[in-house]
């Protein structure tokens, strides 16, 4: 792991002190630049009114206001809000890990007839920007082709679209494209299905890959915006981070600050626990060869 | 060994069955894949593959009162007399540059530094990424009330006072706008560009720096004359990245400068979009400026690949 960098081992021994001040300087910025945001935000939502109007600020609140929070929590009804968003980054994940895992298997090892030109179609929507879509796909969510339904307000309108996300397939072919073909052929001669085979073989080996798509549904949900905003239009619908828009207007500051601080719980919760499943996930993620 | 055998069954068993009976199996086979494949290819089309076709569709075409009639370029033509179109593109333009002067260059040196501690480098790590992970609007509401505070409350005019600098008015000075979303944008989505380039910074084999050395480059002619060649293909792919993901600078508008802000110094094309798709209820114009985006990416796109490709034959 501690291959040769830019600097050598023996040039960083040699500047010890030079290497040392860089290193406290470095860990004082960034903990002030990334870190010190997330304080501000956190105790600025405990301060009164007044104070945050109080030049210059102060560092810690003078009177802790708990109520901030609960202001927050009642007025904007986020308990309603988180569980959606909940209920929605679960299914997303349900639907993405079937329906992807199984398309991904299909390329990697079934390999069908026209494999290889529908995952060519798949990977070309990765160059399509999301905005220049975003009409249209409303347009067919308010009356889906053939079967005309109105998927408004329904959780099918963030669930399936998350299914057509060509990055997931793309990382979960690749992980099976790892996995010899012998080890599937000997399946199949002992008789299991490609089901069985899928099941049994297959998803056991990738738990990995598997733990990353989940992890990166759940935080694509729960960081969206537009999307979720224009397909549940319904104050009972709504997501956290399209609730707390929706009454910004109307809400004292620091109290949208405290809804923010607690919408933005979860995603840094999830962060902490599995950051290294997130950083491998994403620096594995095909960019890489 | 057991693999190996099994591999020569499979190879004995399709030679063994006769040609007709190989094709039925060869069918079936295919129709087992397609069956694993049909719930991701239906949703792709429903949602990826029939909008592409339906945007460009309802592009040239106008829905009043339920009845839609093919109307030529008026569209087109409508969307770019729309007072913002250019102040729009002019916007989008100049934030994509700004972004990625700040957002692009700024991770580079970020990670070249990371990869060189050996110390702290996991938390370095977290500190970067965590903004990434907070839902964009919560991150944007922490710009909007306590950074960009124009008075002298505000964090960045606290601290510009407190090393005596002149105050701004952040996002209420038409000025300040697009630095101030830039400021917020890069803040929030750097942490991705950092851990990617550090992944590549690390696939560098040491033997090059060891040469480069011992050749008397010094530092700054290293990171020219190695990192940056050997990291060329990651730069050339994340800038291309970064630019279609700034080209769609919405929600730091939305939020920040309440959608267009003062003097419609924040207003973005992505913003047009949502604003005549949904207020102005132009469902077809609105329509007609994503394909026209999607042109000005692609042609962006073509010379992009272009020019990366002719540095190669040098």
């Amino acid at each position: 792991m501690s291959s040769r960098t830019l600097i050598s081992s023996t040039q960083v021994k040699r500047g010890r002190v030079v290497y040392w001040t860089l290193l406290a300087v470095v860990v004082t910025v960034f903990t002030l630049v990334f870190l010190g945001p997330l304080y501000w935000m956190v105790t600025g939502a405990l301060k009164s009114g007044q104070e945050i109007a109080q030049t210059p600020p102060t560092l810690f609140p003078q009177d802790p206001r708990v109520q901030n929070y609960a202001d927050a929590w009642n007025h904007l009804n986020l308990g309603k809000l988180l569980f959606n968003t909940f209920y929605y980054a679960a299914g997303a994940v349900v639907f993405q890990l079937v329906l992807d895992t199984a398309a991904a298997y299909a390329l990697s090892k079934l390999r069908p007839v026209l494999g290889t030109a529908i995952l060519g179609s798949m990977l070309a929507t990765l160059m399509i920007p999301a905005m220049v879509l975003i009409v249209p796909q409303y347009v067919t969510v308010i009356e889906l082709p053939v079967v005309h339904l109105n998927l408004l307000d329904s959780p099918f309108a963030i669930w399936l679209p998350m299914v057509a996300n060509a990055f997931n397939i793309f990382l979960l072919k690749r992980f099976f494209d790892a996995i010899p073909d012998e080890l599937v052929q000997a399946a199949q001669v002992d008789g299991a299905s490609p089901l069985r085979t899928l099941a049994s073989i297959i998803l056991p080996m990738a738990r990995p890959i598997l733990g990353v798509v989940s992890i990166f549904a759940v935080t694509a949900v729960w960081k969206d915006f537009l999307w979720p905003k224009l397909v549940m239009p319904h104050p009972d619908t709504r997501t956290v981070s399209v609730g707390i828009y929706a009454f910004a207007g109307g809400t004292p500051m620091n109290v949208v600050i405290a809804a923010s601080v607690i919408a933005a719980i979860p995603t840094v919760v999830i962060f902490l626990i599995f950051q290294r499943n997130i950083m491998s996930g994403l620096t594995s993620g095909g960019l890489k060869g | 060994m057991s693999v190996l055998t099994a591999a020569a069954r499979v190879h004995e068993e399709v030679t063994v069955h006769p040609a007709g009976s190989r094709r039925r199996r060869r069918i079936l086979d295919d129709l087992t894949g397609h069956a694993f494949l049909i719930g991701a290819v239906l949703c792709f089309a429903l949602f990826m593959w029939y909008p592409m076709i339906r945007g460009v569709v309802m592009s040239f075409q106008r829905t009043r009162r339920g009845e839609t009639t093919w109307v030529g370029w008026d569209n087109y033509t409508r969307i770019v007399a729309d007072p913002s179109f250019w102040t729009a593109w002019q916007n989008t333009f100049v934030f994509t540059v700004l972004a990625l002067v700040l957002g692009y260059a700024l991770p580079f040196f970020v990670a070249i530094l990371l990869n060189e501690f050996r110390h702290a480098t996991g938390y370095l790590r977290i500190l970067v990424y965590l903004p990434v992970m907070l839902p964009p609007a919560s991150a944007l509401f922490l710009f909007k009330y306590y950074a960009y505070d124009p008075s002298e409350a505000g964090l960045f005019n606290a601290i510009l006072t407190a090393v005596h600098l002149p105050t701004s008015e952040w996002m209420q000075s038409p000025r300040m706008t697009i630095p101030a979303m830039v400021i917020a944008s890069t803040w929030m989505n750097m942490g991705s560009a950092v851990l990617i380039y550090l992944a590549s910074l690390q696939n560098i084999p040491g033997e090059l720096y060891e040469a480069a050395e011992l050749d008397g480059a010094g530092v700054w002619r290293r990171i020219v004359h190695v990192t940056i060649p050997q990291t060329r293909l990651i730069l050339a792919l994340l800038a291309m990245m970064q630019i279609v993901a700034t080209m769609q600078l919405f929600i730091e508008p939305l939020i920040l400068a309440n959608g267009a802000g003062t003097q419609d110094s924040a207003v973005s094309v992505a913003y047009l979009i949502y604003q005549h798709g949904f207020f102005q209820n132009d469902l077809n114009g609105a329509a007609a400026l994503g394909v026209i985006m999607l042109l000005v990416l692609a042609v962006f796109s073509a010379y992009y690949v272009r020019l990366t490709t002719r540095k190669d034959d040098a």
